[in-house]
């Protein structure tokens, strides 16, 4: 009884910090220009075929293609906000929505032309399979090697967040863009930046998940609604608040599957309906 | 509801608020006698603005009181103050920018005489609401373009649909945030008219920084800096006061 | 409704009353629905489900295009009446005017509740309850399968005749005018609606929220109201569907079913009534026209429309029609489409 529930505690984990690896971004980029991104995990399909690619056709190791999928995301949404993005920064939330929405349901259609709709094989290399027996407890090394890389990339951000001058920028925009842009801060620019860095952990997220969640087209909407859960229960800008939420709806969603396999994804959303009743900017968040 | 003659139209005492460490209301006490018309000017960041959001509700005091016609106003809303009479117009133009004078003037009456619950009649058979508001439009010289959308009206046009939509809810205390901001020379004078010609019964205090609106309308100024009262007196008293000229360095600001 | 009125101003009731007049073009529209009856006579199971989807994109609009709303979730409204008229039906109670009426009072039921936490939210927090209650509806739908069917659709749905007389056949002749006298008396309903006090404090509403609060005019209890009633349009719509193909299953209360009903709406252009019809006209032919050609990429045009709008024709195609015909030379050709007909009685209180 106890070992299944330190297994689902880990398992849930270990989702939870793939959900923050793909949320951070969209929470940094939607506190700072209050831009709607709902094409935000198309950046993590396009991370994770890149991944794909690589490894089936051309041979690469699984862990050389993840600076690969970071930089191609980054790269493809840098294109997308300078061509499209940047002209609805004072748009309605609506027009935002829907551009993004629009951008989705391309590139899934695009996706599915490419690669079709089956889901994609990934060979993890030797060491990252298989697992460990921790007091009765099954802890998978794939699983292990995720909760340690997300807890070393949490820790990076904070510190160029809170460290750097750049970093300093950034929470200063995301306080207030007003006040920001008059104390001379770039914040376009510092934008463009946080937006490409966003992007691109979420190609990250998006290869590491292929061999938790699978890959498919589908994943640019399917993942959406957890990952704008996770930044709107944890408030826009937050990365503290982006990761209590990932690893909350981590656990409770294993947890659901697990203890309640009948009433699925149900809990999840009352639970988020409430928590953004209570708090509607968010559990960490400062705007509404 | 009829305030007994002697009672101040709008009074505060006591008004206190502070964003942390920065004041930004201290102790703000005053007292509009009905129909008087009261011009409020001091300095950039003196806390005018701040003062009117105050009194409507759209800022919540740390300390003090606000009573309108004799009546404790503190703990009410924004709509219920101006259901009670206590209406502003804004510093920035804040209109509807697709509805047009006529439609958004109409709207401000229906709101008022609670017919916009209405769903299963048309507006235009609510024709004294129509009229009514048609004719705030034509005082305010509006008529002429009461059928173009709101964004096409001249600036100074746009300022006066301000006024009138404050007009619209029968106010007994008007507050006018800088009603001639931004509105060039050869407008102004159709904003002075309608300020000028505005009701008896409407007791009016307006922020400005144009001097020679203030002299002219006011009947008595009040001056803030820094979040507080300076002095209050009429035009002659306060232009001849050296605190004043101090505080302006050098008098009239376009 | 288009702001060029007739030549000269008579005076502020006459030009509201002007401005409220059916214009010929809609006429024109509303003539053109009957089309389907005598030329293709085919298809009209087709235009049937044009017409449901039509009446759930009008309801939309009320919410949208009017109050300003954005919702990821109206389906769950869809959905909630389809099955309350499916229910309705298994259980005895075959009767299609009563079961819409019920379906339709239910759903507007539900929408009131769900209203109270809708008009206190705004910007993302609103659009993720909207979502995230659509999902719920779905999930419970999906779970209680002892009471909806679950993943199998619910079985059993018989309709009596309509009004004892006309049987729902496969023809669809029945289907077509049910769905399409619907459409009309809620369209009605609507237009009334939009010209009245409050159909303007909800374009108030829409445009400027603050000021609204300034004027003393509490907004929610005006986007109660309308939500409600955009509940109860979209549960009839979904009865609608249940009733005239005797089948429920759990695509009503689907996350595609909304999304499909936004971009129709938009693509149409929001916020005037005809938008959300010509929008799911277009939509639904376009659909069954691919379907036969590639059904899988479908959602690759629809992708590039919906970002197409956005950047180029923000108020959709009747946005950029309404542009068109304000142009001089359009004046010329289409003026008169514009205008109240000559012979068309004016009352003093205009539909």
């Amino acid at each position: 009884m106890l070992t299944s529930l330190a297994g689902v505690l880990f398992d849930g984990f270990a989702y939870g910090m793939l959900l923050f690896l793909l949320s951070v971004g969209l929470s940094v980029t939607l506190g700072m220009m209050n831009f709607v991104n709902l094409a935000h995990c198309t950046f993590a399909m396009i991370g994770g075929y890149v991944t794909v690619t690589l490894i089936n056709q051309a041979g690469w190791p699984f862990l050389a293609t993840l600076p690969v999928s970071f930089v191609a995301a980054a790269a493809i949404s840098v294109v997308f906000e300078r061509t499209m993005f940047n002209r609805l920064y004072r748009a309605s939330d609506l027009d935002q929505c829907l551009l993004t929405i629009g951008l989705v349901f391309v590139s899934v259609a695009v996706a599915a032309l490419i690669y079709s709709t089956v889901q994609q094989p990934v060979q993890l290399p030797s060491y990252l399979r298989g697992s460990f027996q921790v007091g009765g407890v099954t802890l998978g090394a794939y699983r292990l090697f995720l909760i340690v890389f997300a807890l070393v990339v949490t820790a990076a951000l904070v510190i160029a967040l809170e460290y750097t001058r750049f970093g300093a920028q950034v929470r200063a925009a995301v306080d207030n863009q007003r006040m920001a842009r008059g104390l001379g801060i770039n914040v376009d620019g510092a934008f463009a930046i946080t937006f490409a860095l966003g992007s691109g952990l979420a190609g990250l997220g998006g290869s590491l998940a292929i061999d938790i969640v699978g890959l498919d087209p589908s994943f640019a909407l399917a993942f959406l609604v957890y990952v704008l859960i996770v930044v709107s229960v944890g408030g826009l800008g937050s990365i503290g608040g982006t990761f209590a939420a990932a690893v909350l709806l981590g656990i409770s969603d294993m947890a659901g599957k697990y203890y309640f396999p009948e009433i699925g994804s149900f809990m999840i959303y009352l639970v988020m309906i409430s928590l953004l009743m209570w708090r509607p900017a968010g559990i960490f968040g400062r705007r509404v | 509801m009829n305030t007994p003659a002697g009672t101040p139209a709008l009074s505060t005492s006591g008004l206190n608020k502070r964003f942390g460490s920065l004041v930004v209301a201290n102790e703000i006490g005053i007292a509009l006698p009905q129909g008087v018309r009261y011009a409020l000017i001091g300095p950039n960041g003196a806390g005018k603005t701040t003062l009117i959001n105050l009194m409507t509700g759209m800022l919540q005091p740390d300390g003090g009181h606000i009573l309108l016609g004799g009546e404790d106003i503190t703990a009410l809303g924004p709509e219920q103050r101006v259901s009670r009479g206590l209406v502003r117009t804004f510093q920035i133009n804040s209109l509807f920018p697709h509805l047009n004078p006529l439609e958004a003037v109409t709207l401000a009456v229906c709101e008022r005489e609670k017919i916009s619950r209405v769903w299963w009649r048309t507006t235009a058979g609510y024709r004294a609401a129509v009229d009514e508001a048609y004719d705030i439009l034509k005082s305010l010289l509006l008529a002429p373009v009461c059928t173009r959308e709101t964004r096409e009206l001249a600036y100074g046009q746009q300022r006066l649909l301000e006024i009138a939509l404050a007009l619209a809810t029968r106010p007994k205390v008007l507050l006018l945030d800088e009603p001639a901001a931004g509105v060039p020379r050869d407008e102004s004078t159709e904003l002075f008219t309608a300020i000028n010609s505005l009701s008896k019964d409407i007791t009016v205090l307006f922020i400005e920084h144009d001097m020679e609106l203030v002299f002219r309308l006011a009947s008595r100024i009040i001056v803030m800096v820094s979040g507080g009262i300076l002095l209050e007196g009429t035009p002659d008293e306060i232009s001849a006061d050296p605190r004043v000229r101090e505080v302006y360095l050098g008098g009239a600001h376009g | 409704m288009s702001t060029a009125s007739a030549s000269g101003f008579a005076g502020p009731q006459q030009y509201l009353e002007q401005q409220a007049r059916w214009r010929t073009v809609e006429i024109v529209f509303w003539l053109c629905t009957l089309l389907p009856f005598v030329v293709a006579p085919n298809y009209l199971q087709l235009a049937s489900q044009i017409a449901i989807t039509a009446l759930f994109a009008l309801s939309l609009d009320l919410i949208l295009g009017y109050a300003g709303i954005v919702s990821l979730g109206h389906a769950a409204f869809f959905g909630f009446g389809a099955y309350t008229a499916g229910l309705l039906s298994k259980h005895g109670w075959g009767e299609p005017l009563t079961g819409l009426l019920l379906s339709g009072l239910a759903a507007g039921l539900l929408g009131y509740a769900v209203s109270f936490i809708i008009a206190r939210f705004r910007h993302l927090a609103l659009i993720m309850i909207t979502l995230g209650f659509g999902l719920l509806l779905l999930e419970l739908a999906n779970s209680a399968s002892g009471l909806t069917g679950g993943a199998d659709g619910l079985q059993g749905v018989k309709m009596w005749p309509l009004l004892g007389l006309f049987k729902f056949d496969l023809w669809g002749v029945t289907a077509y005018w049910y769905s399409l006298i619907a459409l009309f008396v809620l369209f009605l309903v609507s237009r009334r609606l939009i010209n009245s006090p409050f159909g303007l404090s909800l374009r108030g509403i829409r445009e400027n929220a603050v000021r609204m609060r300034a004027i003393g005019a509490e907004s929610r209890p005006h986007i109660r109201t309308i939500y409600t009633i955009s509940a109860a349009i979209a549960g009839v719509a979904g009865a609608i569907l249940t009733q005239t193909t005797e089948t429920v299953s759990l695509g009503v209360l689907s996350f595609e079913r909304s999304a499909d009903v936004l971009v129709m709406l938009i693509l149409g252009g929001a916020g005037r009534l005809y938008g959300g019809l010509i929008g799911a006209i277009i939509f639904m032919i376009a659909r069954d026209w691919f379907s036969g050609v590639n059904p899988q990429y479908w959602y690759l045009p629809i992708g590039v429309l919906l970002i197409a709008v956005v950047l180029f024709l923000p108020n959709g195609i009747l946005g950029g029609v309404s542009q068109l015909v304000n142009t001089e030379r359009g004046q010329r050709w289409f003026g008169w489409l514009t205008l109240p007909p000559a012979w068309l009685p004016s009352w003093r209180r205009g539909a």
